[in-house]
C-alpha cells in the first residue's frame, strides 16, 4: 500500500553516542574522524574470559544530566534516550503541540538487558524480596517510548520497534507514515541501546560478528578495507523531532532537511545473514516512495558494520536499486567512528544523514588502510566530502537480523 | 546492634534522599510519607526494601500501610532491631 507522497520535516535532533554526549560535539567529532573504540576498563576478559573485550562506550555520565531518583528508574537505554529527547525537544524549539496530535516512536533492539541482568544477580544471591519493585518498568523495550511519551505529553500513540539493528530506523520510517496517515502532526522517532555487557559481547562473539582485533581496538572497526573482520559494538541513542511540513511552517520551525521516502522489506531469508536482493528492494521502495530520481541520490550513510560480507553486499544493492546511476554518489560508514548501536544505529546513522544534507558534507569513513577493490562505490575514504549544491537526496540504510531491512531517504531543507 | 532513633532517622532520610530526592532535612518524624514528602506507593517499596537492608530488620507488607509517618517508620525499625 503507498501512501500519499509528502515530505516531512526534521526539526530537532538530539542524541548521545560515543562520539559526543550531544549532536553538536558528535558531529565535530564525526567530522573530525574520531575513533571511539578502546579496551574495556574493568575484568571482563580475566573473569569471565571474553575472547572480545573492547567496545565504543558513550563517554557522559548520565548521573550529571538526570536527576539521581530519575536516572535510578532508568535502565542505561532509557537514561540516554531521554537525554537525546530532551535535547532534540528543546532543539525544535520546545514547540506548543495538541497532545492529540503527538505521537513517540522510539525503537531497541534489546531493550532493559543491565537492568533484566543486574536484577536477576539480585534475586539469584539476595533473594527475591530485594528486587528493585521499578525492574519491570525498567527493562521493559518500550521503557523509552513510554517515558518520552510521558514527558512530552504524546497522546496519539507510542510505539516502539523492535527489528533488531534496524530498530531505530524503523522507528523513523514509522514516524513518518504516522504524519502521512493523520495520526499526527509531530512524531518524536529514534532509537536506543545498551548493552555493553558480557553477555551480549559473548554472544556476538561466538557468532563470529565481532572484531578480534583486540590488540588494536581504535582500528577494529574499518567498513570497506580487505581486512576488516566484524563489528565493533557500540551504545547510545539518537532521536528526531518529525513534523508535517504545514505544522513546522505554521510555528516559523527552523527546519534541518525533510524525510521524502522510506521503504521497508523483510528477507524471508535467514535469522542473521544478510540479503541484498531484501535491502535493493527496500532502497528502491524509499526512492520511488520519494519521489525523486536515481541521479539525485548523492549521499548513503550506509549500514556498512565492518564484517566481511554485509559491507560488499549493501553496496551492490545500492548499485542495483539506483539501477547503476552511482556516478555522483558517496558512501559512508559512520560506524567506523562509533561502533554499532544496534537498535540506536539507524537513528543515530539518519541524524548524520540530515546534517549531512543541511551542511553539505559527509563524514568520513576511518581506518581504511587498504580499499576492498571489490568495493563498487565511491567511499568517503579518510576524510570528508563535499557534496553538491542544489536538491539532493541522502539515503540512510539500517538492516536487522531477521531480514529487517530499511531505508530511510532524507532530502535538504 | 540496634540503631537510635537519631541513627534509624538519618539513616532512612539518605534512602528517601537516593530514591526520590526529597531533601533529607525535610524528612521529619512527624512528616507523612504521602501526604508531606509526595511519595507513592512503589517509590515507599524501593523505600522500605533499602531500609531493611540497611537497619537488618524485615518489614512485612502488611505493615507497609500502617507506616503513615517518618516516624511510624522510624518507631517500626527501633521496635524490630530490639
Amino acid at each position: 500500500m503507498s501512501l500519499p507522497r509528502s515530505r516531512v520535516a526534521v526539526t530537532g535532533l538530539g542524541t548521545v553516542n560515543p562520539l559526543g554526549g550531544d549532536v553538536r560535539t558528535s558531529w565535530d567529532n564525526a567530522l573530525a574522524g574520531v575513533s571511539t573504540a578502546r579496551t574495556l576498563n574493568n575484568d571482563w576478559k580475566e573473569q569471565y574470559g571474553l575472547s572480545v573485550d573492547f567496545a565504543c562506550q558513550v563517554g557522559i555520565d548520565p548521573l550529571e544530566h538526570l536527576a539521581r531518583p530519575e536516572a535510578k528508574k532508568l535502565d542505561p537505554s532509557g537514561q540516554y534516550s531521554l537525554i537525546a529527547a530532551r535535547e532534540a525537544w528543546s532543539d525544535a524549539g520546545t514547540p506548543e503541540v495538541d497532545g492529540d496530535r503527538l505521537a513517540v516512536v522510539v525503537g531497541t533492539g534489546i531493550g532493559g538487558l543491565w537492568t533484566t541482568l543486574d536484577q536477576w544477580d539480585i534475586v539469584r544471591d539476595k533473594g527475591a524480596r530485594r528486587v528493585n519493585p521499578f525492574t519491570v518498568p525498567m527493562l521493559m523495550a518500550n521503557s523509552s517510548s513510554a517515558h518520552i511519551e510521558i514527558e512530552i505529553g504524546a497522546r496519539a500513540g507510542a510505539h516502539t520497534p523492535v527489528s533488531a539493528c534496524a530498530s531505530g530506523a524503523e522507528a523513523v520510517a514509522l514516524g513518518f507514515d504516522m504524519i502521512r496517515q493523520g495520526r499526527a502532526d509531530v512524531v518524536v522517532v529514534g532509537g536506543t541501546e545498551a548493552c555493553v555487557h558480557p553477555l551480549p559481547l559473548a554472544g556476538f562473539a561466538n557468532l563470529r560478528a565481532l572484531s578480534k582485533r583486540v590488540d588494536d581496538p581504535e582500528h577494529a572497526s574499518r567498513p570497506y578495507d580487505t581486512d576488516r573482520d566484524g563489528f565493533v559494538l557500540g551504545e547510545g541513542a539518537a532521536i528526531l523531532v518529525l513534523e508535517s511540513e504545514e505544522h513546522a511552517k505554521a510555528r516559523g520551525a527552523r527546519v534541518y532537511g525533510y524525510v521524502a521516502g522510506r521503504g521497508m522489506a523483510s528477507d524471508a531469508h535467514h535469522i542473521s545473514a544478510p540479503s541484498t536482493e531484501g535491502q535493493a528492494r527496500a532502497i528502491r521502495e524509499s526512492v520511488a516512495d520519494a519521489g525523486v530520481e536515481a541521479a539525485d541520490v548523492v549521499h548513503v550513510n550506509a549500514h556498512g558494520t565492518s564484517t566481511p560480507l554485509g559491507d560488499i553486499g549493501e553496496l551492490e544493492a545500492v548499485s542495483q536499486a539506483l539501477n547503476g546511476v552511482t556516478d555522483q554518489l558517496v558512501v559512508t560508514s559512520t560506524k567506523s567512528m562509533t561502533g554499532h548501536l544496534l537498535g540506536g544505529a539507524g537513528a543515530l546513522e539518519s541524524v548524520f544523514s540530515v546534517l549531512a544534507a543541511h551542511h553539505r558534507v559527509v563524514p568520513p569513513t576511518i581506518n581504511i588502510e587498504n580499499l576492498d577493490p571489490e568495493t563498487p562505490l565511491r567511499i568517503a575514504q579518510g576524510e570528508t566530502a563535499e557534496l553538491p549544491s542544489g536538491d539532493i537526496a541522502v539515503l540512510n540504510n539500517a538492516f536487522g537480523f531477521g531480514g529487517h531491512d530499511v531505508a530511510v531517504l532524507f532530502t535538504n531543507a | 546492634m540496634a540503631s537510635t532513633e537519631n541513627e534509624i532517622l538519618e539513616g532512612l532520610a539518605e534512602i528517601v534522599n537516593e530514591e526520590t530526592g526529597v531533601a533529607t532535612e525535610d524528612v521529619k518524624l512527624d512528616k507523612s510519607f504521602t501526604d508531606d514528602l509526595d511519595i507513592d506507593s512503589i517509590s515507599m517499596m524501593t523505600i522500605v526494601v533499602n531500609a531493611e537492608e540497611k537497619f537488618d530488620v524485615r518489614i512485612p507488607d502488611e505493615e507497609v500501610k500502617n507506616l503513615v509517618t517518618v516516624g511510624d517508620a522510624v518507631k517500626y525499625i527501633e521496635g524490630a532491631q530490639s
